[in-house]
């Protein structure tokens, strides 16, 4: 995990961790029943996003967890259930 | 495990600090919560639903190198299932160690019957597995 985030007034936005190979493309609109579908098999797309932990404001990397089994869950929105 | 929604993570502290502190006994969450600000990451991982500007519940199981095993989709309103998900890190865990000689049969859980595909498990899971097995 990376050192505590310095945290002004900007909201601090997640950022998509380009590989060269096999560059994912995050801004092509995904247009109605054309979803781009994650496939199992596939190497996870990495990402850098901000995040809240122990207290701290801080920025989490997904490869930086290579080594472990990771879960990553998505939510619709805090003040909801899991 | 790390958590994902399109809130930002002053948002998360105050959902932790307003609620999540009151249900559970270590006061706080014991993982990262990240911030998906308008949803670049969902899109990625076709978890983002566009009209509503929201995450969905999905769910991903990456392994050691970063290789996606498994995912689950949820429609918000259906809350998931924590020990499936428990489930199938200990059983991927194991089919792992085993390096391609071991498979979990349904229902399987930590102590009940590993299968080891072969020519000679052809035809013959009856033999080793029932069908009780998968709801037991």
């Amino acid at each position: 995990m990376a050192e505590k985030s310095t945290v002004g007034c900007k909201r601090p936005s997640a950022k998509i961790e380009k590989n060269p190979e096999e560059r994912p493309q995050p801004d092509t609109p995904v247009s109605q029943g054309e979803h781009h579908m994650i496939q199992i098999g596939q190497k996870a797309p990495d990402f850098t996003a901000p995040a809240y932990f122990n207290n701290e404001f801080t920025e989490v990397k997904l490869s930086d967890h290579l080594g472990k089994w990771v879960v990553l869950c998505f939510y619709p929105g805090d003040f909801t259930f899991v | 495990m790390l958590s994902m929604s399109v809130d930002s993570m002053f948002v998360h502290k105050m959902w932790v600090d307003k609620e999540l502190s009151k249900m559970v006994t270590a006061k706080t969450v014991p993982f990262p919560m990240l911030s998906d600000g308008g949803g670049s990451i969902g899109k990625m991982y076709g978890v983002y639903d566009q009209d509503e500007g929201v995450d969905i519940r999905g769910r991903f199981l990456i392994d050691p190198d970063g290789i996606i095993q498994a995912y689950e989709m949820v429609a918000p309103p259906v809350g998931r299932n924590i020990p499936e998900t428990l489930r199938q890190i200990q059983a991927f865990q194991l089919v792992r160690e085993g390096k391609g000689t071991k498979a979990t049969p349904s229902g399987w859980r930590p102590g009940k019957t590993v299968l080891e595909p072969g020519p000679d498990l052809v035809g013959n899971v009856w033999k080793v597995w029932t069908v009780d097995k998968a709801f037991d």
